[in-house]
């Protein structure tokens, strides 16, 4: 009984972003099929009324003072960009209904 | 046959958090400069960036919290909200979701019908901004500048009480003011400060289930979210009237053709992928630090406006505009008790300095004049050494240069001409000049009596007190 | 096999730098020599960085014939792992997504290490982004076990482990999200450790599941491991998961003795189902050691452990999906020829092409366990259950000090042998995992040999004890030499 669908699959393949020939995206399917079998002895286990771990060692919230620190050069912002112009990033012309989710 | 439909209107402020560093990153913030020169390694989300969190915008996060009197909870999570998109680096933005920093809070605005009613405040939760997207028309590139990735903001949710347009526009005006007030933020809408996310739907009167809505977006002027939402309500209730269903979509507002457009429609919700970010520690408010910051802010609008009515003995109109900033506020509040009449200095304030202000669009802030020397330039026109007109005259110029009003007044040769014998030689002349305009009085025209007044001020250089002058001719006339 | 025979420890070596019969600059010739000779079989190392390293050696002497060395370890040549940044320097993380990029800034680890003086002398192997236990989902082609070339030096810290254990460097920095420290260190035959959460600043190390990580040394001793981890841990404000204390002393815990300290020794792991023999038997042996210089056994049990792998899987899934959003090809990296698609098909082919296949397919699971619908069942679940495990572990520390138990099940497996199997590789896990769900210190120390392969036994204690666990490391190094022992070359 497969824990997920191909359908399923290609949906968070979307929603992660990654793109899957036919071949990757069956192994994917059925290596996190196995996975998720595996990981289903979870479900077994009586988790009522405990917390969900927020941090392993609790410490006070850290802040930092309102004060301005060293910027990066804008030359070595945009230093490793696949393209820029000037100093801002470019990217191909953004629709916009291409945002979100 | 129309029905009746009400309107149900909850909105999304975003206000930028008044700090001199971002949210999570110690780049300074800045408007206006050329692309990515405010950026750090955290800013660009750089292989092993990590976020710091900015305690100067918890402090005027929790101010915009009680002063909206939101409940602030003495712990709050930061989540990560994923989405793609290029101005935001991290392909998630720090936000706040099941545990936001505020919640259950309340203004008061006032309906058009003179009303006052109380809109609820769902919650206030911190997040940091994005970046911008550029492009050009005709440009095949989108440029992205990270500048603004990382400001800080909060977004504070209406609940879905309000119901007009015009309400509204109240609703944002007065959050602006209660924000300014307590300096959380400079609300500047030009710079994009303060942005409003519109939710819009509307339904039969009497229906308590709410109709399908839409989101209309980045709206950045109080005139255009009025604007955009009567547009929306007039579309919606044309599409139901005629039989169709109002499809949940995002829209956008031109305001130059006064229309709506769709961004996007939603078919599906969105999947942020919410989880508390293990790179933070959740936000932790004792109690103590909460009522430091209560009791550290300022003397609230509500309760100021208040004071000023009892204290110096104002209308709750008069008191409600001085109070319409706390920079008026105060500068008024300065004035007056420099010169102890209260009531005076207020009539001075509210027509003839606001008056100043709006000919030339500007704002108290924008005042050089120390309010102590309003109050001694009011005391000269009680004293009578300058008329009243005369001390108009020269309000624009000691307002926006400042200055010495005593000194000006010399300088300009603007004494009032007090002296009796002077003001009586000036309206025997009149008299004798204008035959026809005493006979039209004696005859029972009222008019005449303003043209000889205006007749003697001509011969004064109109530097004689009106009140006199009227008092010496009505003197004269009787005489006769 | 062969038995170590000039100064190769970092103790040895700085005791030698600073007697003066050894200069910097031979210590970082000899390493090149050493990465000339063995690298091109092993592959351990991605990049280096011969002239700035020399140039560097040549400096500390010069501090030093001052009187000026900023620390004993000045001039020592380390090993950075290559997800580990520094200035003007590549950080590929084994990924053709990070192709190129160039990192602006240090680590935080790289500022402390350079400010003591030691001298970088290039970047290491490792499971791409971090993600596997056998160096062999590197894009660069795996690196190979010094002491059998056909087999896998563990991971993901292969490249490191693998430095250290063939001479060519007396020290590395790895890191560790649930074993990539230790199961390379005990399959190489050296010492690695994993601090306690939070001691090593995490700024600049590129993020796999942000509250697992953390960077740690490799070396040939706990007290070299000890004099390292005081270099670079202590409080970072750059780092908002970093404990506030600075670093901890440890050199001066070494005392040699444990008698007054109990070892619990964890049931769950000495299952003779569950651990190959020749392992067992050589775990047993290090604890009788121990049990001979004085310690106290006793018997713990944790009885959720047997779930740590589904938990740690379910956890770091989801946060390395939500790090490693950020490789879009929009300010760094990698990104896809121009196609029709807009904005979102470029994200979709520039993401495909860049990550391998393990890494792909771990966002995917973590994507999944994040999504609506899934979070509360996987996600939130999965922190519970690490929070069972987390009472276990306290639990058991109120009758020991210290969990001692086999670092891995087997010794080294050959290359290629786990690769079909989903789960093999992450079952390999199962005796690492638990700390890092926890956040204790934990450290890997040379037993012995099995059939020629070395074996590790691992030893985790209390959370900030990581003075006891390398006390206790070093006390059965004292009393033996499998340390010593040198991979046939």
């Amino acid at each position: 009984m497969s824990r997920i669908s191909r359908a399923e699959l290609e949906r968070i393949a979307r929603l992660a972003r990654l793109r899957l020939d036919d071949a990757e995206a069956e192994d994917a399917r059925q290596r996190l099929d196995a996975i998720l079998d595996y990981v289903a002895q979870l479900d077994l286990v009586d988790t009522t009324g405990v917390p969900a771990t927020a941090h392993v060692i609790p410490l006070a919230t850290p802040t930092r003072e309102d004060v301005p620190g060293v910027l990066l050069a804008p030359e070595l912002a945009v230093a490793n960009a696949p393209a820029a112009r000037g100093s801002a990033f470019t990217v191909p012309r953004v629709l916009d209904d291409e945002a979100q989710g | 046959m129309s029905r009746d439909f009400e309107t149900v209107i909850g909105l999304e402020v975003h206000v930028q958090l008044r700090t001199r560093t971002k949210l999570f990153a110690s780049a300074d913030v800045s408007y206006g400069d050329a692309p990515n020169h405010h950026v750090t390694p955290v800013c660009l989300a750089l292989p092993g960036a990590l976020p710091v969190l900015n305690g100067a915008a918890v402090e005027l996060a929790a101010r915009a919290a009680l002063v909206t009197h939101c409940k602030l909870h003495p712990h709050s999570v930061f989540a990560r909200k994923h989405y793609f998109y290029p101005d935001l680096p991290k392909a998630y933005q720090i936000s706040q979701y099941e545990e936001p920093l505020a919640t259950g809070g309340w203004l008061e605005i006032e309906t058009p019908e003179g009303g006052a009613r109380r809109i609820g405040i769902t919650r206030i939760h911190m997040e940091e901004d994005a970046g911008k997207s550029m492009h050009e028309p005709g440009d095949p590139e989108t440029q992205v500048d990270l500048n603004r990735a990382g400001v800080p903001l909060v977004e504070i949710v209406s609940e879905p009480e309000l119901r007009s347009p015009e309400e509204a526009g109240a609703y944002l005006r007065k959050l602006r003011q209660l924000l300014r007030w307590v300096e959380a933020t400079d609300a500047d809408m030009e710079k994009g400060q303060l942005r409003c996310d519109a939710n819009v739907s509307i339904r039969p009167r009497g229906e308590t289930r709410l109709g399908t809505r839409t989101e209309i977006k980045n709206l950045n002027s109080f005139r255009f979210v009025e604007a955009a939402i009567k547009a929306e309500v007039l579309r919606q209730r044309e599409l139901l009237e005629d039989g169709g269903q109002v499809q949940q979509a995002t829209l956008g507002f031109d305001p130059e053709r006064g229309r709506l457009f769709v961004m996007r429609l939603k078919e599906n919700a969105d999947d942020y992928r919410y989880f508390p970010d293990p790179d933070l520690i959740p936000l932790l408010l004792p109690e103590e630090r909460i009522e430091r910051i209560r009791a550290a802010l300022p003397e609230l609008p509500d309760a100021r406006t208040q004071r000023f009515e009892s204290a110096y003995g104002l209308s709750a109109a008069d008191a409600g505009t001085l109070v319409s900033s706390r920079a008026l506020a105060d500068w008024y509040e300065a004035a007056a008790r420099a010169h102890g009449n209260a009531k005076h200095v207020a009539n001075w304030v509210l027509r003839d300095v606001l008056a100043a202000l709006k000919e030339r669009d500007a704002e108290v802030e924008d005042v050089r004049l120390a309010p102590e020397q309003l109050a001694a330039l009011l005391r000269l026109v009680d004293a009578g050494s300058v008329t009243p007109k005369s001390a108009r005259s020269l309000l624009p110029e000691l307002l926006f240069e400042g200055g010495d009003p005593e000194r000006l007044v010399r300088e300009r040769g603007l004494e009032a001409v007090a002296d009796t014998g002077a003001l009586e030689a000036a309206v025997d002349e009149a008299l004798a000049a204008h035959p026809n305009a005493v006979a039209s009085f004696a005859a029972g025209d009222a008019k005449s009596l303003n043209f000889l007044m205006g007749q003697v001020m001509r011969r004064t250089g109109g530097k004689a007190d009106p009140g006199r002058v009227r008092e010496l001719l009505a003197e004269r006339l009787a005489r006769r | 096999m062969s038995q170590a025979s000039e100064a190769e420890t970092a103790s040895e070596l700085a005791a030698q730098l600073a007697a003066g019969s050894l200069r910097a600059r031979a210590l970082v010739e000899r390493s090149f020599a050493r990465l000339d000779a063995l690298d091109p079989q092993l592959h351990a190392f991605l990049f280096t960085r011969r002239a700035a390293a020399l140039s560097e050696a040549d400096e500390s002497d010069a501090r030093r014939a001052r009187g000026q060395a900023r620390s004993a370890l000045d001039g020592l040549p380390i090993a950075l792992k290559d997800n580990i940044v520094q200035a003007g320097e590549p950080a590929s993380c084994a990924s053709r997504i990070l192709a190129g990029y160039v990192s602006p800034f240090d680590a935080t680890v790289v500022e402390r290490l350079r400010g003591a003086g030691l001298v970088i002398v290039g970047r290491t192997n490792l499971d791409e982004f971090a993600m596997g236990s056998s160096t062999e989902n590197s894009c660069a082609g795996p690196t190979r076990n010094p002491w059998d070339l056909e087999r896998s030096p563990g991971g993901s810290s292969g490249g490191s482990a693998a430095a250290v254990a063939a001479g060519i460097v007396p020290a590395a920095l790895g890191s560790d999200t649930g074993g990539s420290i230790r199961q390379p260190a005990a399959l190489c035959g050296v010492v690695g450790m994993k601090p306690t959460y939070g001691r090593v600043s995490r700024y600049g190390l590129v993020a796999f599941a942000s509250s697992l990580d953390q960077i740690g040394p490799l070396a040939h001793t706990a007290a070299d491991c000890a004099l390292l981890l005081e270099t670079i841990a202590g409080h970072d404000p750059k780092d908002s998961t970093s404990l506030p204390e600075p670093a901890p002393s440890l050199s001066q815990a070494l005392s040699g003795e444990v008698s007054g300290l109990t070892l619990g020794l964890l049931r769950e792991a000495d299952d003779p189902s569950g651990v190959a023999p020749g392992v067992r038997v050589r775990v047993h042996g290090a604890v009788a050691e121990l049990e001979r210089a004085g310690a106290k056994l006793r018997d713990v049990s944790l009885p959720h452990v047997r779930h740590a792998i589904a938990a740690y899987y379910l956890i770091a899934t989801a946060e390395a999906s939500s790090n490693l959003a950020r490789y879009d090809g929009v300010r760094y990296g990698h990104r896809a020829a121009d196609a029709p698609g807009g904005i979102t098909a470029l994200y979709e082919r520039t993401r495909g092409e860049g990550f391998g296949a393990e890494v792909k397919r771990r966002i995917l699971l973590g994507t999944y366990v994040l999504s609506a619908g899934y979070y509360d069942a996987y996600y939130k679940k999965a922190q519970q259950v690490r929070t069972l495990l987390r009472r276990d572990f306290e639990a058991a520390f109120a009758g020991c000090d210290a969990i001692v138990l086999p670092t891995t099940p087997e010794t080294a497996f050959r290359l290629g042998e786990k690769l079909s199997d989903p789960l093999a590789l992450y079952l390999s896990d199962v005796f690492t995992v638990s700390a890092n769900l926890a956040g204790l210190p934990g450290v890997s120390v040379p037993c012995g040999l099995d059939a020629g392969l070395p074996v590790g036994l691992q030893i985790l204690g209390r959370p900030l004890e990581d003075a006891t666990v390398l006390r206790i490391a070093d006390a059965y190094q004292r009393r033996s030499a499998h340390h010593r022992a040198r991979p046939p070359r």
